[in-house]
């Protein structure tokens, strides 16, 4: 597959009084045609100076981008035209409706008002189209967003937070609508916090954390390359639970003790752990995986876990050291 | 072309173009009717009653004097001689220093008093220009407008130009609209209050030219409004600095400036360059010296700030500021 988007050794600097600060630091990402590409981060890794540096709002410290082949920002005009992007909160401004923004978008890009009207249909808007926009929640500012970046019916489109203040209908409202636009051969980098989500919907996931990437590839790889091999190990009731776990304890085994069960960390047989508790006449009445979510990748792989009795502060993450094609 | 239109569209679509625009109309309404309502058509009798005003007067100081002059007669060789002038010569007034036309009610002379209302026209005009074209951008910063509009088209300089094209396109159509109906309502207030006479095709190019300095004049207020307000990314940066330099270099300067008693303040005073450049100079005069004259006596010393002056004044200005709203346009991240 042709890649839509490239970035590789994306750098970005942040001089200030206190300092420097690295907002990206050697960032690399593909994004390949016709996917739905998930785009997480916790806050402040670098996820939004990445979409802007991308779409020129930001300069460059070091590194190189391309859209479509072409490298940006140096030929972003001549593709501008085939990328739709929201950038953080949608803002636009109140005093007009959202058919006269979506129509002052539509002249400067030469485009036909008839155009207007679809996009409006499409993200729920049309008979809200009239009102001015400082009339508007944030879900129908965000719809509003949604709308200005498909108007030019572009090949890739970029969403930053796209379910900000969305109501439960609009977020499934919105999975579908991207769903359709992938199958219909656009390409979607999807940002997004939400993270059950980007695992329902996306083909393919970039982690980054601390402006660098930490993570990449199918859902199912990400996940795989996580995969736990933890086991949750429930006894016959009355059986003495500290006593079992002592057990395996002794023969080598990372137990945690839950409030009706246990947890072995390490279990990369786990027919040894019925093993050594049936020869002591304990018998096991569940032995089941636990299961490697994307949300507890995304903590892991970030270090951004919350830990109990300390408050972790923003920018504050204890980096995953690179695994297989990871991060640098 | 399609920036272009859409821009257009934008400014003119604005709430805040409009109430604007509309403030100035309303103001300049309000200075032609108080025009119109304070002067009036000076018609034979009205000069009747000047001239036999003036004429009694005349005649009552001719008569004053008359009794001065006897008073002073009595008086010599008298201690009270000394409260008159040797031999008293004392100078008889003359008819010339009665002229009617200072007992005229006021009437309104095209010729001699549109001038001023050119300036007030281009001093409301520069005031809404420079309050519309700050905002025209200011807001978009502001609201994230100018973020969406880069990511449709990314050439910043062209979309920053293109906003800066329309906005004084905008205002010229406003201003020469305007002028012209400025212009005829006056000469229809003066031949119904007051008179057309004396306007010769040369005090009507005269006229003209005195426009189209004040059509420059509001050009660049909103030249620098804009561009302040790009500058600062808000509106209220081109106001602020506005209320800055009208607060503290102007009223602030000036009282500085008096009391160091610095020779021509004027020249450090903004209102003195644009009348200079109105007017086509102005003359400020030091009346701490005294170059004497055998006709005049003591007269100041003076300094002209020529239009050339006030013109390169505006145009460094205008250089600086949108220069420097263009450079920060293509430097600064977009955050």
């Amino acid at each position: 597959m042709d890649a839509v988007l490239e970035i590789a050794g994306l750098r970005k600097t942040y001089r200030g009084r206190k300092g420097v600060r690295r907002a990206l630091d050697g960032f690399d990402m593909v994004v390949e045609a016709g996917q739905v590409h998930g785009f997480l981060g916790p806050n402040g890794s670098g996820k939004t100076t990445t979409l802007r540096t991308l779409l020129g709002l930001i300069r460059a410290n070091g590194g190189q981008m391309a859209l479509f082949g072409r490298p940006v920002p140096q030929h972003l005009p001549e593709v501008a035209g085939q990328v739709g992007a929201i950038v953080e909160s949608p803002q636009f401004f109140g005093n007009f409706s959202a058919y006269d923004t979506l129509t002052l978008l539509a002249d400067a890009g030469g485009l036909r008002r008839e155009r207007v009207i679809a996009v409006l249909e499409l993200v729920g808007l049309r008979d809200r189209a009239r009102e001015r926009v400082r009339t508007y929640s944030l879900g129908m500012k965000q719809r509003l967003a949604v709308a200005s970046a498909l108007l030019k019916e572009p090949r890739l489109l970029i969403l930053d937070e796209p379910a900000n203040g969305l109501d439960p209908g609009g977020i499934r409202e919105m999975r579908t609508l991207m769903r359709n636009l992938a199958e219909s051969g656009m390409t979607v980098l999807l940002s997004s916090h939400i993270l059950a989500e980007i695992q329902l919907i996306c083909d393919q996931v970039t982690i980054i954390s601390a402006g660098r990437r930490v993570a990449s590839g199918s859902v199912a790889d990400v996940l795989a390359q996580h995969a736990s091999s933890a086991v949750k190990v429930r006894l016959e009731p009355g059986v003495d639970l500290i006593g079992a776990a002592a057990i395996l304890r002794a023969k080598g085994a990372d137990v945690t003790l839950e409030q009706d069960h246990f947890v072995v960390g390490n279990a990369g047989n786990p027919a040894q752990i019925t093993r050594i508790l049936a020869e002591k006449q304990i018998y096991v009445s569940e032995l089941s995986p636990i299961a490697a979510d994307l949300e507890s990748v995304f903590l892991e792989v970030t270090g951004t876990a919350p830990v109990e009795g300390q408050n972790r502060q923003v920018d504050q993450t204890a980096m995953a050291p690179a695994q297989g094609g990871w991060g640098q | 072309m399609s920036l272009y239109r859409a821009e257009s569209r934008r400014l003119v679509k604005r709430r805040f173009t409009k109430l604007f625009v509309l403030c100035g109309l309303l103001v300049l309404a309000a200075v032609a009717a108080g025009v119109f309502l304070s002067n009036q058509k000076a018609g034979p009798d009205a000069i009747a009653r000047a001239t036999a005003e003036a004429q009694a007067n005349y005649q009552q100081a001719v008569q004053e004097t008359n009794r001065v002059i006897q008073q002073c007669q009595a008086a010599q060789g008298t201690p009270q001689a000394s409260a008159f002038p040797p031999n008293c010569e004392i100078t008889q007034p003359a008819q010339s220093d009665f002229d009617p036309r200072w007992y005229m009610p006021a009437t309104f002379d095209f010729r001699g008093d549109f001038g001023d209302m050119i300036t007030t026209f281009a001093a409301v005009l520069a005031l809404v220009a420079y309050i519309i074209g700050a905002s025209f951008v200011g807001a978009e910063w502001s609201s994230g407008g100018m973020m969406n509009l880069l990511l449709w088209r990314p050439r910043r300089l062209q979309v920053l130009g293109t906003k800066l094209a329309v906005l004084l396109t905008g205002t010229t159509v406003l201003t020469v609209l305007l002028a012209a109906v400025w212009t005829a309502g006056f000469y229809l207030i003066a031949m119904a209050r007051g008179t057309t006479a004396g306007m010769t095709s040369g005090a009507w190019q005269s006229t003209a030219l005195m426009e189209v300095r004040a059509l420059v004049l509001v050009l660049v207020a909103g030249a620098l409004g804009f561009g302040l307000a790009s500058i600062g990314r808000h509106t209220a940066t081109a106001l602020g600095v506005a209320i800055g330099v009208i607060v503290v270099l102007q009223f602030g300067v000036a009282a500085v400036l008096g009391m160091a008693n610095v020779k021509f303040p004027e020249l450090y005073l903004a209102p003195f360059w644009v009348i200079a450049w109105l007017n086509k100079e102005y003359v400020a005069q030091d009346y701490n010296t005294c170059n004497f004259s055998p006709n005049g006596g003591c007269l100041p010393e003076t300094l002209t700030i020529t239009w050339q002056m006030a013109g390169g004044a505006m145009v460094l200005l205008f250089v600086l500021v949108v220069g420097g709203a263009m450079w920060t346009m293509r430097k600064r991240d977009i955050t």
